[in-house]
């Protein structure tokens, strides 16, 4: 700057020239008004004007470096090369202000519409669930349930809708992750989210058309465009599991909007415990990190994440059952029938997962325009699940699927108009399942190649401060290529030779191959309004459509599954299941009173259902069938939330809800829809002392009356010896059932900079024996015990 | 725009990679089931008279196709029966001996074999662990086993193989499936007349 300055100096003979012009907003193209500009090393300044002119005069011949600031936006530097009067306008970076407020709080706007219920939970409500998985955090939003194998696999239910009805977006991919199966939880490390948004519905356009329950939104966090490097570490353990848990991030981020990160994650639990018994073989191992880097600009940028999820997980050695008449002894003798002193060995059965999720994504923004975002994603998920078995087999996984998905994805988002915001994209996917027929087991899963694209449009509009309206649309096509073996016996019983004997490939004396190749058109859209009554009161109105295909599973399932003991068919015939859904949301405060009222109504055409269809006789003994079937059916409900602050050191908050779900062709209630629940947690806290923070937290769920009778009579062997037919209670639901939790935690500051919080927390602190209805385990074992938990976060 | 190159490279090699990895397209191999048991053969040879034997055969094993189950004969009253079971995997040729497998866990297996209330029988085993592992414990197995018959009756007898039992608790070891948990690997009833 020095030598710059000597230079101009050197060269000055007449200083009597300008620079002039405008200054404008980058977005928009909007002049700026009250820009200050001054010329560095010299006294002199200029304000643009209500037009956004400005003039800087007495200007020698050299080069300046202009500085330019406004209020709304961050501090710019250009440089001019003066030899005359210069008219050169100006793009200031009028939102950056805003933006950064936004990264550093981790929000954008990977949300769904304006006028969609969503939910967003931040990274300290996501910490006290830092050593267990992101279907427990969930349940923390009103309306979320989860569907549970044990107490370690634990999938999320939206408004009652799970599985492939719920989409779950991990740092703007959609992760495939064999989320068809009720066992199978979401892949991901919770301790890599920085925010976890919950969209009820299928307005969340933008990342898929077939959210027929809603979509799950998990974003890494942010790095700030400033020099900084900090990160945190949280230890966790448990008394029940006799549990330890170590997470650890670390981000380095520059001014240039530069930023490295790295995450890393292991847990290591052992037998889990019900108030009366130990839970065998209930331990877990989860080893996870992410790394990431990328370039923040203003105009561009871009980001490269990579990140793996590995856990192994034992299921409860009493769930897994040979026939129908070990299952009517589980059920009726009401306590597990395997149960060993408590271990941290994991045997057989259990699950092996890990996925690999690889990004690049790049962004640009253009003047007047907006911002071009591209996405390139590839995920490979491999789950390997071991039963018990037998010989030169024993140490096989009896499961053993590879999913290889390649995304390919644009946005462009238009934002340069103050009120009205549109969003456009594409996205292509290739899919490939590769089961590894090395299990010796015939494959649960057909090999199969999938292709996906898709287009959208989603636009939202202030009508008014008041109004604003949102609307979209999206079309996806899916084509679903298969080879699938069937025994010639399923493909005769099925009555698929008549319909579908052209699509088989060969014959062998026992099966038969068949390459079914399915496309499906997916229309979805979604319209919405907000009206802001006044400031805290809000009114949405949403109604969205969604179309979802028929999943692998449902489509090509066919065999044993051992954890239920039961015989599952898919059903080639399926087709994709419409849905159309009406919410309404309103929100308002009175003083220290805050609440929600949330309403909905979702109708379903074509909703795919499992449900009993006979017996089939097996050298093992009986099983009952299920097969896959479609009828129309609807699900209405009401998420309330309710909170009040006494004062600054007591608050109470309270969330309630309902659904109700109805197969509308036989006029029954629908299968697993969780009961109605309310959660009650009554707060205290004192900044002054150490920050301290005592929460008593009461979750009652009711019993759930409405069920479909699935019972079924069978004729079996009892251990007598004697032939009886009893009556199977599978549809019979647990008893209601209320827990009490403790939370505390306190905060010590230790280094500079740095913050030590120690949490304490007791869950069921009266060691209740429960079951819940949504664990798939309820016929075999209580729920958790009582468990005592210690957490040191260290932020620094 | 260094930052476009880098992003376009990346996405290059990211796509090359994975297509060179991507399999060929061949046809996926069949499976066949390798430890289901499509055939269970009860094998009841007299002091004297006529050998009978219990076969029950599901070649499609989970499909849906129920098992045809034989009966080669009744059985003599009062007359003393050796037993064997012959448990194989039809599904292969030659079909699989699975006993084999059996008899190297035989620490792990048992079989149970019950009379129903009509039918006059009895049974005990005939082998312990310790003929097949030679590991001195005296636990059954079943593989091998003795039926006295009773007087002229009939009714259901029938055959249970469970995996991973619990050999130790009250009465598994005389033979009395209450307690014995564990999975069932093999359920099946015969019909069987004494004359």
């Amino acid at each position: 700057m020095l030598m710059l300055f000597l230079g101009i100096q050197l060269q000055a003979q007449q200083c009597n020239y300008s620079i002039s012009g405008v200054v404008r907003d980058f977005h928009d193209g909007d002049a700026l008004v009250n820009s200050t500009l001054s010329v560095n090393g010299y006294e002199i300044y200029a304000l643009s004007d209500f037009d956004g002119n400005y003039k800087l005069e007495g200007l020698c011949v050299g080069t300046y470096t202009i500085t330019i600031t406004h209020p709304e936006c961050e501090v710019a530097e250009f440089t001019v090369e003066v030899t005359k009067n210069v008219t050169r306008d100006f793009k200031l970076e009028h939102h950056t202000e805003e933006l950064n407020a936004v990264t550093v709080q981790g929000e954008n706007a990977n949300k769904g519409s304006v006028s969609s219920v969503s939910t967003t939970l931040h990274s300290e409500t996501l910490e006290q669930y830092s050593n267990a998985s992101l279907g427990d955090a969930l349940r923390e939003v009103p309306g979320v349930s989860s569907l549970n194998t044990g107490s370690t696999v634990v999938k999320p239910v939206i408004n009652g809708l799970h599985s492939s009805r719920v989409l779950i977006i991990n740092n703007g991919t959609r992760m495939e992750d064999q989320e068809w199966g009720v066992e199978h939880a979401p892949n991901l490390d919770i301790n890599a989210a920085g925010n976890v948004t919950v969209v009820k519905g299928a307005s969340a356009l933008r990342y898929g058309g077939d959210a027929v329950g809603g979509v799950i939104v998990t974003n890494a966090p942010k790095a700030p465009i400033k020099d900084t490097l900090y990160g945190k570490t949280i230890l966790s353990g448990a008394s029940n599991g006799r549990s330890i848990g170590l997470t650890t991030s670390l981000l380095k981020a520059y001014k240039s909007g530069f930023y490295v990160q790295g995450q890393g994650t292991a847990k290591y639990a052992g037998d889990l415990r019900a108030p009366d018994y130990v839970l065998t073989n209930t331990g877990l191992r989860e080893r996870d990190f992410s790394v990431g880097f990328g370039l923040n600009k203003f105009t561009y940028g871009f980001d490269a994440y990579y990140s793996f999820y590995n856990s192994e997980i034992g299921i409860l050695r009493a769930s897994h059952i040979g026939n129908l008449s070990d299952l009517i002894r589980a059920i009726n003798n009401g306590e597990p029938n395997y149960v060993r002193d408590f271990t941290y060995d994991i045997n057989a059965p259990k699950q092996d997962v890990s996925h690999h999720l690889a990004k690049l994504s790049f962004y640009k923004r253009f003047e007047n325009a907006g911002k071009l975002n591209l996405d390139y994603s590839f995920q490979q998920n491999n789950r390997k699940e071991f039963d018990i078995r037998r010989g030169d087999d024993r140490d096989k996984p009896s499961l053993d699927l590879r999913l290889t998905t390649h995304t390919l994805a644009s946005n462009f988002l238009y934002d340069a108009a103050t009120d009205f915001k549109a969003n456009f994209g594409a996205e292509v996917s290739y899919q490939e399942n590769f089961p590894d027929p090395n299990t010796g087991i015939r494959r649960l899963i057909p090999d199969y190649e999938m292709y996906t694209a898709g287009v959208y449009a989603t636009a939202d509009v202030d009508l008014s401060p008041e109004w604003r309206l949102d609307g979209g649309i999206r079309y996806d096509f899916m084509q679903v290529d298969a080879q699938k073996y069937y025994l010639n016996s399923s493909w005769e019983s099925r009555g698929y030779e008549e319909e579908y004997g052209d699509l088989v490939v060969s014959r062998s004396d026992s099966q038969l191959l068949v390459n079914p190749v399915f496309d499906y058109h997916n229309f979805s859209g979604t319209v919405g309004a907000r009206y802001r009554i006044k400031p805290n009161w809000d009114l949405k109105l949403n109604l969205s459509s969604a179309s979802r295909a028929p999943n692998p599973a449902e489509l090509f399932s066919d065999g044993l599954h051992h954890s239920a003991a039961i015989i599952e068919l898919g059903d080639l015939r399926l087709n994709q299941e419409q849905s159309y859904k009406a919410s309404v949301e309103f929100t308002g405060q009175i003083e220290g009173l805050s609440f929600g009222i949330n309403p909905y109504y979702n109708h379903i055409n074509d909703f795919i259902i499992m449900e009993p269809s006979g017996l089939q006789y097996t050298n093992r003994g009986a099983f009952p069938v299920y097969q896959y079937g479609q009828v129309d059916a609807r699900l209405f409900g009401v998420d309330l939330r309710a909170a009040y602050i006494f004062n600054e050191n007591f608050d109470l908050q309270t969330v309630f809800a309902y659904v109700n779900g109805e197969d509308l062709d036989r006029n029954r209630p629908l299968i697993d829809m969780p009961a109605p629940n309310v959660n009650t947690k009554f707060g205290f806290q004192k900044p002054e002392w150490n920050n301290l923070k005592l929460g008593l937290r009461n979750q009652s769920v009711l019993m759930q009356t409405r069920f479909p009778d699935n019972d079924f009579k069978v004729t079996y062997i009892n251990d007598a010896g004697e032939q009886t037919t009893e009556r199977v209670e599978v549809s019979r639901t647990p008893e209601a059932y209320s827990l009490f939790h403790l939370t505390s935690s306190v905060d010590f500051d230790v280094f500079k900079q740095s913050t030590l919080t120690v949490g304490f927390y007791v869950d069921n602190i009266l060691n209740t024996a429960y079951r819940d209805y949504l664990n798939r385990q309820r016929y075999f074992a209580d729920d958790l015990g009582r468990n005592f938990r210690i957490q040191l976060k260290f932020n620094y | 725009m260094k930052a476009t190159k880098l992003f376009a490279m990346a996405l290059v090699a990211v796509i090359g990679l994975n297509s060179c990895s991507s399999d060929d397209d061949n046809t996926p191999e069949e499976i066949n089931e390798e430890e289901v048991i499509t055939t269970i053969t009860v094998t009841l040879v007299p002091q004297t008279g006529e050998t009978v034997t219990l076969e029950s055969r599901d070649l499609d094993g989970d499909g849906p196709d129920e098992p045809v189950i034989t009966v080669s004969g009744s059985l003599q009253a009062g007359m003393l029966y050796n037993g064997s079971v012959l448990l194989e995997n039809e599904t292969e040729t030659p079909a699989e001996v699975i006993n084999e497998e059996i008899q190297e866990e035989a620490d792990e297996h048992q079989f149970f074999y019950q009379a129903s209330s009509g039918l006059n029988a009895d049974f005990a085993y005939t082998d312990s662990e310790n003929t097949y592992l030679n590991n001195d414990v005296s636990n059954p197995v079943g593989l091998t086993f003795n039926l006295q018959a009773g007087t002229a009756s009939s009714g259901i007898f029938t055959i249970t193989l469970r995996h991973q039992p619990s050999k130790d608790a009250e009465g598994v070891s005389e033979g009395d499936i209450t307690n014995a948990a564990g999975e069932t690997d093999v359920q099946e009833s015969f019909d069987i007349v004494i004359e």
